[in-house]
Protein backbone atom coordinates (compact mmCIF):
# COMPACT_ATOMS: atom_id res chain seq x y z
CA UNK A 1 0.00 0.00 0.00
CA UNK A 2 1.23 3.46 -0.88
CA UNK A 3 2.65 5.45 2.02
CA UNK A 4 0.51 8.32 3.26
CA UNK A 5 1.61 11.89 2.49
CA UNK A 6 2.61 14.14 5.41
CA UNK A 7 0.54 17.05 4.19
CA UNK A 8 -1.97 17.80 1.40
CA UNK A 9 -4.16 20.75 0.39
CA UNK A 10 -7.44 18.86 0.78
CA UNK A 11 -8.44 15.62 2.49
CA UNK A 12 -11.69 13.99 1.41
CA UNK A 13 -13.05 11.34 3.77
CA UNK A 14 -14.92 8.78 1.66
CA UNK A 15 -14.39 7.45 -1.87
CA UNK A 16 -17.98 7.05 -3.05
CA UNK A 17 -19.72 9.14 -5.67
CA UNK A 18 -19.61 12.22 -3.43
CA UNK A 19 -15.90 12.04 -2.61
CA UNK A 20 -14.67 10.92 -6.01
CA UNK A 21 -16.69 13.46 -8.01
CA UNK A 22 -15.61 16.24 -5.63
CA UNK A 23 -11.93 15.28 -6.06
CA UNK A 24 -12.35 15.38 -9.83
CA UNK A 25 -14.12 18.75 -9.82
CA UNK A 26 -11.46 20.23 -7.51
CA UNK A 27 -8.71 18.91 -9.78
CA UNK A 28 -10.43 20.47 -12.78
CA UNK A 29 -10.31 23.82 -10.99
CA UNK A 30 -6.55 23.56 -10.49
CA UNK A 31 -6.63 22.22 -6.92
CA UNK A 32 -4.72 19.01 -7.55
CA UNK A 33 -3.11 18.14 -4.19
CA UNK A 34 -6.10 16.12 -3.00
CA UNK A 35 -6.17 12.88 -0.98
CA UNK A 36 -9.21 10.62 -0.72
CA UNK A 37 -9.16 8.48 2.43
CA UNK A 38 -11.44 5.46 2.02
CA UNK A 39 -11.80 2.92 4.81
CA UNK A 40 -12.71 0.08 2.46
CA UNK A 41 -12.90 -0.30 -1.35
CA UNK A 42 -14.40 2.20 -3.80
CA UNK A 43 -18.23 2.03 -3.88
CA UNK A 44 -18.31 0.04 -0.62
CA UNK A 45 -20.75 2.45 1.05
CA UNK A 46 -24.06 3.82 -0.19
CA UNK A 47 -23.02 4.45 -3.81
CA UNK A 48 -22.46 0.80 -4.68
CA UNK A 49 -25.69 -0.20 -2.98
CA UNK A 50 -28.04 2.34 -4.51
CA UNK A 51 -30.95 1.76 -6.86
CA UNK A 52 -29.04 3.29 -9.80
CA UNK A 53 -31.81 5.63 -10.96
CA UNK A 54 -31.31 9.30 -11.75
CA UNK A 55 -34.35 11.58 -11.72
CA UNK A 56 -35.22 15.27 -11.83
CA UNK A 57 -38.82 14.99 -10.61
CA UNK A 58 -38.40 16.63 -7.22
CA UNK A 59 -40.70 18.84 -5.20
CA UNK A 60 -38.00 21.13 -3.82
CA UNK A 61 -36.42 23.72 -6.08
CA UNK A 62 -32.93 23.05 -4.69
CA UNK A 63 -33.16 19.33 -5.47
CA UNK A 64 -34.62 20.06 -8.94
CA UNK A 65 -31.69 22.34 -9.74
CA UNK A 66 -29.08 19.90 -8.42
CA UNK A 67 -30.76 16.97 -10.20
CA UNK A 68 -31.20 18.80 -13.53
CA UNK A 69 -27.58 19.93 -13.32
CA UNK A 70 -26.50 16.35 -12.62
CA UNK A 71 -28.47 14.95 -15.57
CA UNK A 72 -26.83 17.56 -17.81
CA UNK A 73 -23.45 16.32 -16.48
CA UNK A 74 -24.40 12.62 -16.85
CA UNK A 75 -25.33 13.23 -20.50
CA UNK A 76 -21.70 14.00 -21.35
CA UNK A 77 -19.92 12.18 -18.54
CA UNK A 78 -18.81 9.06 -20.44
CA UNK A 79 -16.97 11.26 -22.91
CA UNK A 80 -15.63 13.65 -20.29
CA UNK A 81 -14.26 10.86 -18.07
CA UNK A 82 -13.46 8.48 -20.95
CA UNK A 83 -15.39 5.61 -19.32
CA UNK A 84 -18.66 3.87 -20.22
CA UNK A 85 -20.94 4.58 -17.26
CA UNK A 86 -23.98 2.90 -18.91
CA UNK A 87 -26.05 6.09 -18.76
CA UNK A 88 -29.45 5.73 -20.33
CA UNK A 89 -32.45 8.07 -20.38
CA UNK A 90 -35.50 5.82 -20.36
CA UNK A 91 -37.61 8.17 -18.25
CA UNK A 92 -39.26 7.96 -14.83
CA UNK A 93 -42.95 7.23 -14.36
CA UNK A 94 -44.22 8.38 -10.97
CA UNK A 95 -47.55 6.89 -9.92
CA UNK A 96 -50.14 9.02 -8.11
CA UNK A 97 -52.61 7.00 -6.05
CA UNK A 98 -55.06 9.65 -4.85
CA UNK A 99 -56.18 13.23 -5.47
CA UNK A 100 -53.94 14.57 -2.74
CA UNK A 101 -50.88 13.23 -4.53
CA UNK A 102 -52.15 14.58 -7.85
CA UNK A 103 -52.35 18.02 -6.21
CA UNK A 104 -48.75 17.72 -4.95
CA UNK A 105 -47.60 16.54 -8.37
CA UNK A 106 -49.32 19.53 -10.03
CA UNK A 107 -47.15 21.79 -7.90
CA UNK A 108 -44.07 19.67 -8.60
CA UNK A 109 -44.61 19.75 -12.36
CA UNK A 110 -45.14 23.50 -12.40
CA UNK A 111 -41.87 23.94 -10.51
CA UNK A 112 -40.01 21.37 -12.65
CA UNK A 113 -41.20 22.91 -15.94
CA UNK A 114 -40.14 26.38 -14.75
CA UNK A 115 -36.63 24.93 -14.38
CA UNK A 116 -36.70 23.35 -17.88
CA UNK A 117 -37.33 19.83 -16.62
CA UNK A 118 -39.64 18.25 -19.26
CA UNK A 119 -42.01 16.38 -16.91
CA UNK A 120 -45.76 16.10 -17.55
CA UNK A 121 -48.92 14.33 -16.43
CA UNK A 122 -49.92 11.18 -18.27
CA UNK A 123 -53.14 9.19 -18.02
CA UNK A 124 -53.34 5.45 -17.44
CA UNK A 125 -53.61 4.73 -21.16
CA UNK A 126 -50.33 6.49 -21.90
CA UNK A 127 -48.73 4.86 -18.87
CA UNK A 128 -49.56 1.51 -20.42
CA UNK A 129 -47.94 2.56 -23.69
CA UNK A 130 -44.77 3.52 -21.84
CA UNK A 131 -44.84 0.46 -19.57
CA UNK A 132 -47.00 -2.27 -21.19
CA UNK A 133 -47.14 -4.75 -18.25
CA UNK A 134 -48.20 -2.14 -15.65
CA UNK A 135 -51.39 -2.75 -13.67
CA UNK A 136 -53.34 0.44 -14.36
CA UNK A 137 -55.60 -0.23 -11.35
CA UNK A 138 -52.61 0.42 -9.10
CA UNK A 139 -52.75 4.22 -9.64
CA UNK A 140 -55.06 6.97 -10.89
CA UNK A 141 -52.66 9.18 -12.80
CA UNK A 142 -48.90 9.49 -13.26
CA UNK A 143 -46.18 11.95 -14.09
CA UNK A 144 -43.45 11.17 -16.56
CA UNK A 145 -40.11 12.76 -17.40
CA UNK A 146 -38.39 11.25 -20.45
CA UNK A 147 -34.92 12.59 -19.62
CA UNK A 148 -34.67 10.84 -16.23
CA UNK A 149 -32.92 7.50 -16.30
CA UNK A 150 -30.11 5.27 -15.09
CA UNK A 151 -26.35 5.13 -14.71
CA UNK A 152 -24.16 2.32 -13.38
CA UNK A 153 -23.13 3.44 -9.86
CA UNK A 154 -19.96 1.29 -9.70
CA UNK A 155 -18.71 2.46 -13.05
CA UNK A 156 -19.60 6.11 -12.42
CA UNK A 157 -17.72 5.87 -9.12
CA UNK A 158 -14.67 4.22 -10.74
CA UNK A 159 -14.82 6.66 -13.68
CA UNK A 160 -14.65 9.72 -11.43
CA UNK A 161 -11.94 8.16 -9.26
CA UNK A 162 -9.75 7.27 -12.23
CA UNK A 163 -10.23 10.65 -13.89
CA UNK A 164 -9.31 12.36 -10.61
CA UNK A 165 -6.21 10.19 -10.26
CA UNK A 166 -5.10 11.25 -13.74
CA UNK A 167 -5.40 14.89 -12.63
CA UNK A 168 -3.43 14.50 -9.39
CA UNK A 169 -5.74 13.02 -6.73
CA UNK A 170 -4.25 10.25 -4.60
CA UNK A 171 -6.62 7.59 -3.29
CA UNK A 172 -5.76 5.66 -0.12
CA UNK A 173 -8.05 2.68 0.25
CA UNK A 174 -8.37 0.49 3.35
CA UNK A 175 -7.31 3.51 5.38
CA UNK A 176 -9.62 4.70 8.13
CA UNK A 177 -9.80 8.17 9.62
CA UNK A 178 -9.79 7.81 13.40
CA UNK A 179 -9.74 11.45 14.44
CA UNK A 180 -9.91 14.95 13.00
CA UNK A 181 -7.60 17.58 14.45
CA UNK A 182 -9.09 21.01 15.13
CA UNK A 183 -6.99 23.84 16.61
CA UNK A 184 -8.57 27.17 17.57
CA UNK A 185 -11.61 26.54 15.42
CA UNK A 186 -9.57 25.59 12.34
CA UNK A 187 -9.17 22.05 11.03
CA UNK A 188 -5.49 21.09 10.71
CA UNK A 189 -5.49 17.44 9.72
CA UNK A 190 -6.59 13.88 10.37
CA UNK A 191 -5.27 10.85 12.23
CA UNK A 192 -5.71 7.55 10.40
CA UNK A 193 -4.96 3.94 11.27
CA UNK A 194 -1.94 4.25 8.95
CA UNK A 195 -0.57 7.61 10.10
CA UNK A 196 -1.38 11.31 10.29
CA UNK A 197 -1.91 13.79 7.46
CA UNK A 198 -2.07 17.55 7.91
CA UNK A 199 -4.37 19.72 5.85
CA UNK A 200 -6.34 22.91 6.36
CA UNK A 201 -9.34 21.55 4.50
CA UNK A 202 -11.12 18.30 5.37
CA UNK A 203 -14.31 17.23 3.59
CA UNK A 204 -16.77 14.83 5.19
CA UNK A 205 -18.02 12.63 2.32
CA UNK A 206 -18.48 9.54 4.44
CA UNK A 207 -22.09 8.74 3.53
CA UNK A 208 -23.60 6.38 6.11
CA UNK A 209 -20.94 7.41 8.66
CA UNK A 210 -21.37 11.18 8.24
CA UNK A 211 -22.46 11.78 11.82
CA UNK A 212 -19.54 9.83 13.31
CA UNK A 213 -17.09 11.66 11.04
CA UNK A 214 -18.47 15.07 12.02
CA UNK A 215 -18.24 14.08 15.69
CA UNK A 216 -14.48 13.59 15.27
CA UNK A 217 -14.31 17.29 14.42
CA UNK A 218 -16.45 18.09 17.47
CA UNK A 219 -19.53 18.84 15.41
CA UNK A 220 -23.02 17.48 15.91
CA UNK A 221 -25.03 17.10 12.68
CA UNK A 222 -28.57 15.68 12.63
CA UNK A 223 -27.92 12.88 10.11
CA UNK A 224 -28.82 9.24 10.67
CA UNK A 225 -28.62 6.07 8.61
CA UNK A 226 -31.31 3.54 7.82
CA UNK A 227 -31.23 0.32 5.84
CA UNK A 228 -32.88 0.08 2.43
CA UNK A 229 -32.94 -3.21 0.58
CA UNK A 230 -32.89 -3.86 -3.17
CA UNK A 231 -32.75 -6.83 -5.46
CA UNK A 232 -31.78 -7.66 -9.02
CA UNK A 233 -33.52 -10.07 -11.35
CA UNK A 234 -31.88 -12.21 -13.98
CA UNK A 235 -31.24 -10.31 -17.24
CA UNK A 236 -34.11 -10.73 -19.71
CA UNK A 237 -35.20 -9.28 -23.07
CA UNK A 238 -36.01 -5.57 -22.95
CA UNK A 239 -39.57 -5.01 -21.66
CA UNK A 240 -39.68 -1.23 -21.10
CA UNK A 241 -37.31 1.68 -20.64
CA UNK A 242 -38.89 3.70 -17.86
CA UNK A 243 -38.28 3.57 -14.13
CA UNK A 244 -41.58 3.08 -12.28
CA UNK A 245 -41.88 4.54 -8.77
CA UNK A 246 -44.41 5.35 -6.09
CA UNK A 247 -43.92 7.77 -3.21
CA UNK A 248 -46.79 6.04 -1.43
CA UNK A 249 -45.50 2.47 -1.23
CA UNK A 250 -41.89 3.52 -1.84
CA UNK A 251 -41.43 0.96 -4.60
CA UNK A 252 -39.11 1.57 -7.55
CA UNK A 253 -38.12 -0.67 -10.44
CA UNK A 254 -36.23 -0.31 -13.68
CA UNK A 255 -34.66 -2.56 -16.28
CA UNK A 256 -31.02 -1.52 -16.48
CA UNK A 257 -29.11 -1.61 -19.81
CA UNK A 258 -27.60 -5.00 -18.88
CA UNK A 259 -31.14 -6.48 -18.89
CA UNK A 260 -31.62 -7.07 -15.14
CA UNK A 261 -34.39 -5.37 -13.27
CA UNK A 262 -33.07 -3.45 -10.27
CA UNK A 263 -35.89 -2.94 -7.79
CA UNK A 264 -36.49 -1.93 -4.23
CA UNK A 265 -38.90 -0.57 -1.66
CA UNK A 266 -38.46 1.46 1.50
CA UNK A 267 -39.24 -0.07 4.86
CA UNK A 268 -39.63 1.77 8.15
CA UNK A 269 -36.85 0.88 10.56
CA UNK A 270 -35.16 2.54 13.51
CA UNK A 271 -31.91 4.28 12.51
CA UNK A 272 -29.18 1.66 12.04
CA UNK A 273 -26.10 0.72 10.05
CA UNK A 274 -27.34 -2.69 8.96
CA UNK A 275 -26.84 -3.83 5.35
CA UNK A 276 -27.92 -7.47 5.64
CA UNK A 277 -30.77 -8.82 3.52
CA UNK A 278 -33.93 -10.18 5.11
CA UNK A 279 -36.60 -12.56 3.84
CA UNK A 280 -39.27 -10.45 5.54
CA UNK A 281 -38.35 -7.61 3.22
CA UNK A 282 -38.41 -9.93 0.20
CA UNK A 283 -41.99 -10.97 1.01
CA UNK A 284 -43.07 -7.38 1.61
CA UNK A 285 -41.49 -6.31 -1.67
CA UNK A 286 -43.00 -9.24 -3.61
CA UNK A 287 -46.53 -8.24 -2.53
CA UNK A 288 -46.06 -4.67 -3.74
CA UNK A 289 -44.31 -5.71 -6.96
CA UNK A 290 -47.02 -8.15 -8.01
CA UNK A 291 -49.64 -5.46 -7.38
CA UNK A 292 -47.88 -3.11 -9.83
CA UNK A 293 -46.59 -5.73 -12.29
CA UNK A 294 -48.62 -8.96 -11.91
CA UNK A 295 -46.84 -10.61 -14.85
CA UNK A 296 -43.51 -10.51 -13.00
CA UNK A 297 -44.46 -13.71 -11.12
CA UNK A 298 -42.18 -15.79 -13.30
CA UNK A 299 -39.21 -13.42 -13.15
CA UNK A 300 -36.25 -14.86 -11.27
CA UNK A 301 -34.45 -13.10 -8.44
CA UNK A 302 -30.68 -13.50 -8.54
CA UNK A 303 -29.41 -11.13 -5.88
CA UNK A 304 -30.64 -9.20 -2.88
CA UNK A 305 -28.66 -6.65 -0.87
CA UNK A 306 -28.97 -3.74 1.53
CA UNK A 307 -27.44 -0.30 1.89
CA UNK A 308 -27.89 2.88 3.88
CA UNK A 309 -29.83 6.03 3.24
CA UNK A 310 -28.07 8.74 5.21
CA UNK A 311 -30.93 11.03 6.12
CA UNK A 312 -31.41 14.55 7.37
CA UNK A 313 -34.59 15.78 9.07
CA UNK A 314 -35.72 17.55 5.86
CA UNK A 315 -34.38 15.00 3.31
CA UNK A 316 -32.08 17.60 1.73
CA UNK A 317 -28.28 17.29 1.99
CA UNK A 318 -25.90 19.22 4.23
CA UNK A 319 -23.46 20.91 1.90
CA UNK A 320 -20.74 23.44 2.63
CA UNK A 321 -18.26 24.64 5.24
CA UNK A 322 -19.38 24.27 8.84
CA UNK A 323 -19.80 27.60 10.67
CA UNK A 324 -18.07 26.35 13.83
CA UNK A 325 -14.95 24.72 12.35
CA UNK A 326 -13.10 26.58 9.63
CA UNK A 327 -11.93 24.29 6.82
CA UNK A 328 -14.34 21.47 7.72
CA UNK A 329 -16.84 20.85 4.92
CA UNK A 330 -19.81 18.49 4.83
CA UNK A 331 -21.22 16.84 1.72
CA UNK A 332 -23.55 14.41 3.43
CA UNK A 333 -27.14 13.50 4.27
CA UNK A 334 -28.28 12.95 0.70
CA UNK A 335 -31.24 10.96 2.04
CA UNK A 336 -31.20 8.30 -0.67
CA UNK A 337 -30.39 10.46 -3.68
CA UNK A 338 -26.67 11.12 -3.41
CA UNK A 339 -25.89 9.20 -6.56
CA UNK A 340 -28.30 11.22 -8.65
CA UNK A 341 -27.47 14.71 -7.39
CA UNK A 342 -23.85 14.01 -6.44
CA UNK A 343 -22.29 15.24 -9.69
CA UNK A 344 -23.83 18.73 -9.49
CA UNK A 345 -23.30 18.95 -5.72
CA UNK A 346 -19.60 18.24 -6.38
CA UNK A 347 -19.44 21.07 -8.90
CA UNK A 348 -20.97 23.52 -6.41
CA UNK A 349 -18.84 22.44 -3.46
CA UNK A 350 -15.64 22.57 -5.54
CA UNK A 351 -16.65 26.09 -6.62
CA UNK A 352 -17.15 27.09 -2.99
CA UNK A 353 -13.74 25.70 -2.00
CA UNK A 354 -12.08 27.36 -5.03
CA UNK A 355 -13.69 30.69 -4.10
CA UNK A 356 -15.85 30.82 -7.23
CA UNK A 357 -19.52 31.71 -7.55
CA UNK A 358 -21.57 28.50 -7.35
CA UNK A 359 -23.79 27.37 -10.25
CA UNK A 360 -26.59 26.60 -7.76
CA UNK A 361 -26.84 28.64 -4.55
CA UNK A 362 -26.08 26.04 -1.87
CA UNK A 363 -26.11 28.47 1.07
CA UNK A 364 -29.55 27.19 2.21
CA UNK A 365 -28.01 23.71 2.63
CA UNK A 366 -25.70 24.75 5.49
CA UNK A 367 -25.83 22.65 8.66
CA UNK A 368 -26.94 25.76 10.58
CA UNK A 369 -30.41 25.57 9.04
CA UNK A 370 -31.46 22.98 11.59
CA UNK A 371 -30.53 25.24 14.52
CA UNK A 372 -32.39 28.15 12.96
CA UNK A 373 -35.38 26.03 11.99
CA UNK A 374 -34.95 26.94 8.30
CA UNK A 375 -35.72 23.52 6.91
CA UNK A 376 -35.77 23.01 3.12
CA UNK A 377 -38.30 20.17 3.08
CA UNK A 378 -38.37 17.74 0.16
CA UNK A 379 -41.86 16.25 -0.21
CA UNK A 380 -41.03 13.62 -2.85
CA UNK A 381 -38.68 10.93 -1.54
CA UNK A 382 -38.99 7.22 -2.29
CA UNK A 383 -39.01 5.03 0.79
CA UNK B 1 -4.79 -24.05 -23.07
CA UNK B 2 -5.35 -20.67 -24.67
CA UNK B 3 -6.44 -17.99 -22.22
CA UNK B 4 -8.93 -16.53 -24.68
CA UNK B 5 -10.68 -19.90 -24.98
CA UNK B 6 -11.11 -20.57 -21.28
CA UNK B 7 -14.44 -19.34 -19.98
CA UNK B 8 -14.12 -18.18 -16.38
CA UNK B 9 -17.55 -16.61 -15.86
CA UNK B 10 -20.38 -18.49 -17.53
CA UNK B 11 -23.11 -16.05 -16.49
CA UNK B 12 -21.42 -13.04 -18.07
CA UNK B 13 -19.32 -14.94 -20.60
CA UNK B 14 -15.86 -13.73 -19.62
CA UNK B 15 -12.71 -15.51 -20.71
CA UNK B 16 -9.57 -15.92 -18.67
CA UNK B 17 -7.93 -13.35 -20.93
CA UNK B 18 -10.59 -10.75 -20.18
CA UNK B 19 -10.38 -11.36 -16.44
CA UNK B 20 -6.59 -11.02 -16.54
CA UNK B 21 -6.94 -7.84 -18.58
CA UNK B 22 -9.27 -6.30 -15.97
CA UNK B 23 -6.77 -7.16 -13.24
CA UNK B 24 -3.97 -5.64 -15.33
CA UNK B 25 -6.16 -2.54 -15.77
CA UNK B 26 -6.01 -2.03 -12.03
CA UNK B 27 -9.15 -3.74 -10.73
CA UNK B 28 -7.08 -5.74 -8.26
CA UNK B 29 -9.48 -5.46 -5.33
CA UNK B 30 -11.79 -8.48 -5.46
CA UNK B 31 -14.88 -6.45 -4.52
CA UNK B 32 -14.11 -3.80 -7.16
CA UNK B 33 -13.30 -6.41 -9.81
CA UNK B 34 -16.66 -8.09 -9.14
CA UNK B 35 -18.50 -4.79 -9.62
CA UNK B 36 -16.49 -3.83 -12.69
CA UNK B 37 -17.09 -7.11 -14.58
CA UNK B 38 -20.30 -8.26 -12.83
CA UNK B 39 -18.59 -11.58 -12.14
CA UNK B 40 -20.36 -13.41 -9.34
CA UNK B 41 -23.46 -11.26 -9.82
CA UNK B 42 -25.25 -13.62 -12.22
CA UNK B 43 -27.54 -16.60 -11.65
CA UNK B 44 -24.71 -18.84 -10.36
CA UNK B 45 -24.02 -16.41 -7.52
CA UNK B 46 -20.29 -16.71 -8.12
CA UNK B 47 -20.00 -20.41 -7.39
CA UNK B 48 -18.08 -21.13 -10.59
CA UNK B 49 -16.15 -17.98 -11.27
CA UNK B 50 -15.17 -16.52 -7.92
CA UNK B 51 -12.85 -19.35 -6.74
CA UNK B 52 -11.15 -19.28 -10.16
CA UNK B 53 -10.77 -15.51 -10.09
CA UNK B 54 -9.42 -15.64 -6.58
CA UNK B 55 -6.61 -17.87 -7.89
CA UNK B 56 -5.90 -15.35 -10.65
CA UNK B 57 -5.77 -12.49 -8.15
CA UNK B 58 -3.48 -14.53 -5.91
CA UNK B 59 -1.20 -15.22 -8.86
CA UNK B 60 -1.12 -11.51 -9.74
CA UNK B 61 -0.40 -10.50 -6.16
CA UNK B 62 2.06 -13.37 -5.68
CA UNK B 63 0.24 -14.63 -2.61
CA UNK B 64 -1.78 -17.65 -1.50
CA UNK B 65 -5.48 -17.69 -2.61
CA UNK B 66 -6.45 -18.24 1.03
CA UNK B 67 -5.09 -14.77 1.80
CA UNK B 68 -7.65 -13.17 -0.50
CA UNK B 69 -11.08 -12.90 1.04
CA UNK B 70 -14.12 -13.73 -1.09
CA UNK B 71 -16.68 -11.02 -1.94
CA UNK B 72 -19.88 -10.88 0.09
CA UNK B 73 -22.33 -13.68 -0.71
CA UNK B 74 -25.84 -12.44 -1.48
CA UNK B 75 -29.13 -14.28 -1.11
CA UNK B 76 -30.98 -16.10 -2.55
CA UNK B 77 -28.82 -19.21 -2.47
CA UNK B 78 -30.52 -20.35 -5.63
CA UNK B 79 -32.37 -18.22 -8.22
CA UNK B 80 -35.99 -17.94 -7.14
CA UNK B 81 -39.13 -16.69 -8.88
CA UNK B 82 -41.47 -14.17 -7.26
CA UNK B 83 -44.14 -16.81 -7.64
CA UNK B 84 -42.17 -19.07 -5.30
CA UNK B 85 -41.88 -16.26 -2.75
CA UNK B 86 -45.63 -15.68 -3.03
CA UNK B 87 -46.31 -19.37 -2.58
CA UNK B 88 -44.13 -19.36 0.52
CA UNK B 89 -46.29 -16.59 1.98
CA UNK B 90 -49.46 -18.62 1.33
CA UNK B 91 -47.77 -21.48 3.15
CA UNK B 92 -47.27 -19.19 6.14
CA UNK B 93 -51.00 -18.56 6.29
CA UNK B 94 -51.77 -22.27 6.44
CA UNK B 95 -48.98 -23.04 8.85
Amino acid sequence: MAELPKTVDIIIIGGGIVGSSLAYELNKRGITDVAIIEKSYLSSGSTGRCGAGVRQQWGLEMNCRLAKGSIDIFENLAEELDYDIEFRQGGYLVMAHDEKQVEQFEKNIELQNSLNIPSRFIDREEAREICPPINTDAFIKATYCPTDGHANPFKTNFAYARAAERLGTKIYKYTEVKDIIVENGQVTGVKTDRGDISSNIVVNASGPWSKQTAEMAGIDIPTYSERHQCLASEPIERLFDTMVISFQSGIYLQQVPHGNFVMGIGEVEEPNHKTESTWQWLEYFTRELLNVLPSFKDLRIVRQWGGSYNRTPDAAPILGEHSKVKGFYNSVGYSGHGFMIGPMAAVCLSQTIAGEKTTVDIAPLSADRFDKGEYVIEPSVVG
Amino acid sequence: MKEDEVIICRCEDYTLKEVRQAIEDGYTDFEELKRYLRVGMGPCGGRTCLPLIRKELARYKATHPGKISMPTKRPPTQVTTFKAVEKGMEGDNHG
